[in-house]
């Protein structure tokens, strides 16, 4: 069981046993598979915004507690030393984006993510003014988000995940991003490298909002 | 009177009858979505995921409920339906006024009103027309001759009146009519409208919980409903576990509460998950109105309206998942939105749960009992046996353990009947209908 948490239930029961406190490995696993239902969102035929909002929330659960105790910062050191060429698929605006000054100091916030996610659902309301914004920071916004981690055993459920994703999406992406001479990474690739033995496995976000490709490929 | 006389598990459930599909194969668009018995317990509705075109084998729409006084042959006494061709969320019955029945229904965007009669007899003996409507010839004519009205099987029909549309950017989650039987509230994941039932083309907006900044989006709404006698008030639960309730009359915009429900978290069970299944998935008022019951992903929560700092009565569900919760994060049962119901004196409550069980807790006699819907329990009038979640140690013989459970078996929608022990129980495509033996 994972002790931090924010809200509430209160346990009438004495018989529960104390859940134990998360390993890294396990929270670390959480926010991956968190990110992993953030991204599908979009996939879904009927997006679900409460249960977005839940996952986001939970990230930033994982997120806050991470850099409590540091491992938030040396993870986003270790993504920035190991920074790929532009041609990899993108999606570090989930850690590199500082909308607030004040808020950097506290690390980053992954609502960027979570953000784009709702504006997918508001046909008529869509912002333009946050758009144009996003397309200032261009250089943060591309990237690779890569969680090294050791590698878990076969996972059915990541399995279940990726079973239909549909490898035209990362196409899309790609050819939105204009980065043409990108690798094409079909849903199994990612699955590969998530359920690897023996080797650092390397776990790729692949970022797309409707909204924000439009202002990225339109400086 | 349902629930006098004894505890729930006094009361003998036997099947009454099963519609829908008998193999496991479900379609999107059988999936039924929706439950509701009408006030006078007459007639039940049910709603499904299914568009227009789709072909149905769950009979959708309406269908006259048989009184337990009639109930001789079950399987022969069937239950004439109608057909709504509506992708349906929720349905909800506007209280009678006269001879015919109305019900508001809802898919993601749109309210619609619908008249639903019975029609139980028909003109025939025209004498201008031929079996399949043509007119004849009129020189074949040659008596004057009028149609009189004969008995016909009982066909339920129902035609659109009112459609209320384009006031929602979000999903609608809600629908409730109000007492003064004039209004009724539809809510999404961030806006309450509230609706004059007879002007389509306005509504008022009343609950706004959108930010300015989407990004700074971390609650959504996810029931609301009408108080049954105080016309000017109505609950709204969120996804944090919170429960507000609002007085129209204190303003136009009732973005600032009249009272907030909340129990405090224990620190002791906090986790990653705690949030998520303090998302409140049902809010219902007792019939009394003194009362409302909330349903999380664990439990079943009965408030008391003077008593906004914790629950009076806390029910467990199926407490065995705590432990699991990481499985079911992971293939998103979490998410699952159970309903739950009170039955005609308020005096029990019940909800759903996995593997098709359902749950039902006696408030006033401190009992509570896991029942069963399917196809294997279901031969006429047969009593449903008591079902037990084996949670550790030894398996007693009966008992099912936690790990053996369909979490793809789930009994999201359950309804009672408003004066008598008749349930009705939605499994994913498979409506069964249970009521006391005594009946």
């Amino acid at each position: 069981m994972f002790p931090k948490g924010t809200k509430r239930k209160f346990s009438d029961s004495a018989d529960d046993p104390a859940p134990e406190p998360a390993t890294p490995l396990q929270r670390q696993s959480l926010l991956d598979m968190s990110l992993i239902k953030l991204q599908l969102c979009h996939m879904l035929v009927e997006p679900n915004l409460c249960r977005s909002v839940l996952i986001a929330n939970t990230v930033r659960q994982i997120q806050e507690e991470m850099t409590q105790d540091g491992s938030w910062q040396l993870m986003t050191q270790a993504l920035a030393a190991a920074q790929c060429p532009a041609d990899r698929l993108v999606a570090s605006e989930l850690l590199c984006r500082q909308t607030d000054p004040a808020a950097a100091a506290g690390g980053p916030k992954p609502y960027a993510l979570v953000g784009e996610a709702y504006q997918e659902e508001e046909e008529e309301e869509e912002d333009s003014e946050e758009c144009a914004s996003e397309g200032e920071e261009g250089e943060q916004v591309f990237g690779t988000f890569e969680i090294k981690h050791p590698p878990p055993g076969p996972d059915p459920a990541l399995e279940e995940l990726f079973s239909d994703v549909d490898a035209s999406y990362y196409d899309l992406d790609t050819v939105l991003t204009g980065m043409q001479a990108a690798p094409k990474m079909g849903p199994y690739d990612l699955l590969e490298s998530l359920s690897s033995h023996g080797r650092i496995s390397s776990f790729h976000i692949i970022y797309y909002s409707m909204n924000t490709t439009e202002a990225r490929t339109n400086p | 009177v349902a629930g006098a006389g004894g505890g729930c598990n006094d009361v003998q459930w036997c099947f009454s009858q099963v519609k829908g599909a008998i193999d496991d194969d479900v379609a999107e668009a059988d999936i039924i979505s929706t439950v509701e018995f009408n006030h006078s317990g007459e007639l039940l509705a049910t709603g499904d995921k299914g568009g227009p075109c789709q072909p149905a084998p769950v009979p959708r729409g309406v269908q006259r409920v048989q009184a337990p006084s009639r109930a001789t042959n079950p399987s022969s006494d069937y239950l004439k339906s109608l057909e709504i061709e509506e992708k349906i969320n929720k349905i909800r019955w506007l209280p009678q006024k006269n001879a015919a029945q109305f019900l508001l229904s809802t898919n993601d965007k749109t309210i619609k009103l619908w008249k639903i009669s019975e029609r139980d007899k028909r003109p025939e003996g025209y004498n201008l027309k031929e079996e399949d409507g043509r007119y004849r010839d009129p020189n074949t004519v040659t008596t004057l001759r009028v149609p009189v009205f004969r008995p016909m099987d009982l066909m339920v029909e129902a035609s659109p009146r009112r459609v209320f549309a384009n006031a929602h950017t979000y999903h609608i989650n809600s629908i409730s009519v109000n007492s003064d039987c004039e209004t009724y509230l539809s809510a999404d994941d961030l806006r309450i409208n509230l609706w004059n039932l007879e002007i389509t083309d306005r509504s008022f907006n009343i609950v706004d919980i959108k930010p300015t900044n989407m990004e700074e989006l971390t609650e959504v709404i996810t029931a609301a409903e009408f108080h049954p006698n105080q016309c000017n008030t109505f609950v709204y639960s969120s996804s944090k576990g919170t429960i507000r309730l609002c007085d129209m009359r204190a303003s136009a915009l009732c973005d600032q509460h009249s009272k907030m429900f909340e129990e405090p978290e224990d620190p002791n069970n906090r986790s990653f998950f705690s949030e998520i299944i303090s998302s409140i998935s049902d809010v219902k008022f007792s019939h009394s109105g003194r009362y409302m019951m909330t349903r999380d992903y664990l439990s079943v929560k009965i408030w008391d309206l003077n008593m906004e700092t914790r629950p009076v009565e806390t029910y467990q569900v199926h407490e065995y998942l705590r432990s699991k919760l990481c499985s079911l994060y992971e293939n998103d049962c979490i998410f699952d939105k159970f309903e739950c119901c009170w039955n005609g004196n308020d005096s029990v409550v019940m909800t759903g749960s996995y593997n098709n069980f359902f749950r039902m807790f006696d408030r006033g006699y401190r009992q509570d009992v896991t029942l069963e819907a399917s196809r294997e329990n279901s031969k006429p009038r047969s009593v449903l046996k008591p079902r037990k979640v084996c949670t550790g140690g030894k398996r007693k013989k009966d008992e099912i353990s936690v790990d053996s459970l369909d979490f793809n078996k789930k009994i999201l929608h359950t309804a009672w009947h408003p004066l008598d022990n008749i349930i009705a129980v939605a499994t994913t495509n498979n409506l069964y209908i249970f009521q006391d033996k005594l009946n």
